[in-house]
């Protein structure tokens, strides 16, 4: 168990260099340049600013170059905000969209699991249906309308929340039911599937024929392998919290990670797209890491080899 | 002989999944919308225009009407701040959001059954190989992938075959229309890697059954054996994937939309429209409302759709 | 009603089952008797009913789709069918204990083995922690698992297929029950292992005096176990008798069958098995005549036509057919000519 973990946070390191690698590679097919702009700049502009930036060296030695630094933990400064180092940018805007992003999942899970087992022990009754019927509703409505449909209603109407930016609890409230309102779906609808699966089981059957009551059997037999494919979700769920944070950042003004990388993207930004796609690729491994590692609680027959 | 009993058996498998699939009411409902949107986006334009004399893209002559306006009789929906009808705007949009998720799907399905096909059958160091390319795409936002794609292939650039079939099945021949239909091969792009994962799981639990053996000892060569033996018995999966997978590119073409980088006006799209709605959500909020809604609506049916129709060709899960 | 000695009657039972093809009448009045230390084996084919009779008289029919829709079960004096929920849960596993088909299945792959015999003492006797930690062992030793103390800190899947059946067979007497059914309890196993876990039965039967309804596919298997027998067929009761009388002179030609498919190395050596030509009836859709007539080879006109009645035979011995009492003559006879060879 203890070898596995460490051979997989061995991995994480040259597989965030790989991911780095391929995106460095991507953002230097793409024609145009940070500096290029509506208007073109004289020659002599042009050039200095390709030295400075050691564009005019061959492509091997960029590379080599940023790797070496890379590889220190040092990502450079950033090409649009002058002055700052990529680092700092991510220290300071990653917090915002962790809050929105745990807060959310946890939300998720709390509604998701609570609606899909009810939901799961009430087959066919009013309750699943409706609950169900509210997470296909959930998974089909975009995040951004469900966003400016909920600050129109909370916000416009009845003036009870503010409508955007950051600021107290009160402010976090309508981002993070948005965000959250994708995966409260998806894990109620696994939740409810993975239950009703369990619950058909040959082992409930004889937990049943011991005498136990409902509760013991959801709560003591069921629960675990209800759990597992809201688990594995749980992986790629946090790397979609990525896209769906970028638009709750743009529709409530908080300052985030997410629309800072459409940003370096749209502008070219190597350096701060590299630091950005670096940290959130080693963010996901970490979490499938961690994911792997709770089935093993889950499930004492899977085995780390 | 065999092959009759195989085409029978076949046909009564698919038989018995249509007849699940109308017992299904959910389902069913989904159909029943996604027909009524489909004759809605294919004749809807053109009655408007007929009746209102309105088009998608008719900015009013006289300036007093060239602002939005709310929904009123002459305009259902109501108006843009270019004073468009916001009806025949999301008519019109439908038409791409839908070609969006069925181009995008048929592109992520042709590149994700090959790759996974391959991999699966192949199997040992390549499918290893493979499926590590594919985890690494998989931690690339695909934002990214979108975003170069766009810029290498975009304008100028734009290949040939992508000129030609913008042109054949959007009609003019026109520069923003065949960046539409770049934008729905690079969705395609970046939505594959599910489905060839799925399809080489599929893959790698059949090709050990004795049919595969018989056929290899029949000499049939490794293609064959890929796409007439493998690729049609890992079907059920692969449809019901699909399904699902056209709700979702909607919704990334929708999001692409939102951040500036898909569908550009005059045309529209679903996600175009609630993005330009957003702008006046506090003064105007139809402008959001009516897009969002028939998008969620429609995304909303193809769900059902898609999950009745996993029930109805995998009856294990269909119990419940 | 319990003073004459009787653990269980049931009498009439009916269980049907809504389906999308229409009502599946699984159990269609089903009675019999058991007394306190009997043993009933009851016989059929997959889908006959055996099974949801059984799983009828626990009260553990999913419902929906499946129903008690008539008949009763008395057991000890107790009208099972008209107990609430929690009422039910008090017998089940503390006074009737029940064995399934699939011991690689029927364990939790989550928990300990601890913890799965451990909660049914806790539940029903009261036991503390400890108690009931040491009683599990006794269990355990008790069916043959000699490091009982170390191997009830594992894992199901850590055992193999005769092993894990033996842990069910530990966790269904804990509680010391009246009457413990066992549904097809050796029907997974390897041949060696079935051996071995019917002796177990057996074994534990005299020693705690438990009644057993023994449910099996396999007349073999309870021959030497059980003291009577019910054959059952398409949810109905076809014969039922003594198993010394039923072995010797049956009353039913689909008992014959039965009995003639069972491959018996002691004569007959050379000659090709019996088979019973086709397949159960799809219990949804029953003809109107006995169910068995499509197979049967004595069949006759009325058997097509007319339901057969269930006939008795003598006290204890009736069989469900039209000719009931020809088949019965006929057993005696060859049964004579057998002795006298």
């Amino acid at each position: 168990m203890l070898s596995f973990i460490i051979r997989r946070l061995l991995i994480i390191l040259p597989m965030a260099l790989l991911v780095v690698t391929v995106t460095w590679g991507l953002i230097r097919l793409a024609p145009g340049s940070f500096y290029a702009t509506d208007r073109q700049l004289p020659a002599a502009v042009e050039a200095t600013i390709r030295q400075k930036y050691g564009l005019d060296q061959p492509w091997y030695k960029q590379y080599g170059m940023m790797m070496s630094n890379i590889i220190r933990g040092d990502f450079g400064d950033s090409l649009k905000y002058q002055g700052q180092t990529v680092n700092e940018i991510i220290r300071r805007h990653a917090p915002y969209s962790a809050t929105i992003g745990i807060l959310a999942y946890f939300l998720a899970l709390a509604v998701g699991l609570g609606a899909g087992t009810i939901a799961a022990l009430r087959q066919n009754s009013s309750f699943d249906y409706g609950s169900m019927s509210f997470a296909m509703l959930g998974l089909s409505l975009p995040s951004f309308v469900f966003g400016p449909i909920l600050v129109l209603v909370f916000a416009f109407w009845l003036y009870w929340l503010p409508p955007a930016r950051w600021g107290g609890l009160v402010n976090l409230i309508l981002p993070v039911l948005t965000l959250s309102s994708v995966y409260m779906a998806y894990i109620a609808r696994l939740t409810r599937a993975g239950l009703l699966e369990t619950l058909r089981s040959d082992y409930i059957r004889t937990a049943r024929a011991k005498g136990l009551d409902e509760r013991t059997i959801l709560f003591r037999h069921a629960i675990r392998g209800g759990l597992v494919p809201v688990v594995s979700y749980t992986g790629p769920a946090l790397a979609g919290l990525l896209a769906g944070t970028v638009i709750v950042e743009k529709v409530f003004a908080i300052p985030g990670l997410g629309n800072i990388f459409i940003q370096s993207v749209l502008n070219r930004d190597e350096p701060l797209t590299l630091g950005i796609v670096a940290f959130l690729s080693i963010l996901i491994m970490a979490f499938n890491l961690v994911v792997d590692v709770s089935y093993g609680f889950l499930d004492p027959r899977i085995r780390y080899e | 002989m065999a092959e009759n009993v195989e085409l029978i058996k076949g046909a009564s498998l698919w038989r018995d999944a249509w007849r699940r699939l109308l017992r299904n009411k959910l389902a069913v409902f989904g159909m029943i919308v996604i027909a009524i949107i489909l004759v809605a986006i294919t004749i809807g334009p053109a009655l408007i225009y007929w009746l209102t004399g309105y088009a998608y893209d008719s900015i009013p002559t006289n300036n007093d009407l060239v602002r939005s306006l709310p929904p009123s009789w002459g305009h259902l929906m109501g108006t843009d701040d270019a004073g468009r009808d916001i009806f025949a705007r999301v008519l019109q949009g439908g038409r791409i959001s839908l070609m969006v998720g069925i181009i995008s799907t048929t592109v992520s399905l042709i590149i994700g059954v090959s790759y996974g096909a391959t991999a699966g059958y192949l199997g040992g160091a390549i499918d290893n190989v493979m499926m590590r390319i594919v985890d690494i795409l998989y931690s690339i936002p695909y934002i990214l992938i979108v975003i170069v794609l766009l810029s290498v292939f975009g304008g100028p650039s734009t290949p040939q075959w992508i000129k030609w079939l913008s042109e054949t099945l959007g009609g003019a021949g026109n520069q923003g229309l065949s960046q539409i239909f770049l934008l729905f091969f690079a969705l395609g792009l970046v939505s594959w890697l599910t489905m060839a994962r799925v399809v080489r799981g599929q893959i790698l639990s059949l090709k050990n059954q004795e049919f595969v053996m018989a056929a290899r000892a029949t000499g049939v060569g490794t293609l064959g054996i890929i796409f007439r033996h493998l690729v049609p018995n890992a079907l059920g999966p692969v449809i019901i994937y699909a399904t699902l997978t056209v709700p979702s590119v909607m919704l990334t073409e929708a999001f692409l939309s939102f951040l500036g980088l898909g569908v550009q006006a005059p045309f529209a799209s679903w996600g175009s429209l609630a993005s330009d709605g957003i702008k006046n959500l506090a003064i105007f909020p139809w402008q959001l409302i009516f897009p969002g809604v028939t998008m969620a609506i429609t995304l909303f049916s193809l769900n059902f759709l898609g999950d009745g129709l996993r029930d109805a060709l995998d009856p294990q899960t269909r119990k419940f | 009603m319990s003073s004459n000695g009787t653990i269980l009657a049931v009498n009439g039972l009916k269980t049907y089952f809504t389906t999308e093809d229409g009502v599946v009448k699984a159990v269609d009045g089903i009675s019999f008797e058991l007394k306190k230390g009997e043993t009933l084996g009851i016989v059929g084919e997959s889908g006959s009913g055996k099974s949801v009779t059984n799983l009828s008289v626990m009260r553990l029919i999913q419902e929906p789709p499946g129903k008690i829709v008539d008949g009763s079960v008395v057991f000890d004096g107790i009208d099972v069918l008209a107990l609430t929920a929690e009422e039910v849960r008090k017998i089940r596993g503390r006074r009737i204990a029940m064995i399934f088909q699939d011991p690689m299945t029927s364990l939790n792959p989550f928990l300990k083995i601890s913890t799965q015999l451990m909660e049914v003492t806790r539940l029903h006797l009261g036991h503390t922690k400890e108690q009931a930690y040491q009683h599990a062992i006794k269990m355990l030793k008790m069916v043959g698992i000699s490091d009982a103390s170390d191997r009830i800190n594992g894992y199901p899947h850590e055992f193999s297929g005769g092993m894990r059946q033996r842990v069910m067979i530990a966790m269904a007497l804990s509680c010391d029950p009246e009457l413990l059914i066992a549904d097809e309890p050796t029907t997974a196993l390897d041949v060696t292992i079935q051996a071995q876990i019917l002796e177990l039965i057996k074994d534990l039967r005299s020693r705690m005096g438990t009644s057993v309804i023994l449910i099996t596919h396999d007349l073999g298997v309870v021959a030497g176990m059980a003291d009577k027998i019910i054959v059952m067929y398409a949810g109905k009761v076809f014969e039922q008798a003594p198993t010394r009388e039923l072995f010797a002179t049956p009353a039913n030609p689909y008992t014959k069958g039965l009995l003639k498919s069972v491959p018996d190395p002691a004569h007959e050596q050379g000659k090709e098995l019996y088979q019973i030509p086709g397949l159960p009836p799809d219990v949804a859709h029953l003809p109107p005549g006995c169910p068995f007539a499509e197979r049967c080879d004595r069949v006759a006109d009325i058997c097509r036509t007319a339901f057969p009645p269930f006939v008795r035979i003598n006290d204890n011995h009736h069989s469900l057919c039209h000719f009931a009492v020809d088949v019965y003559e006929e057993s005696k006879t060859e049964a004579a000519s057998r002795a006298a060879r």
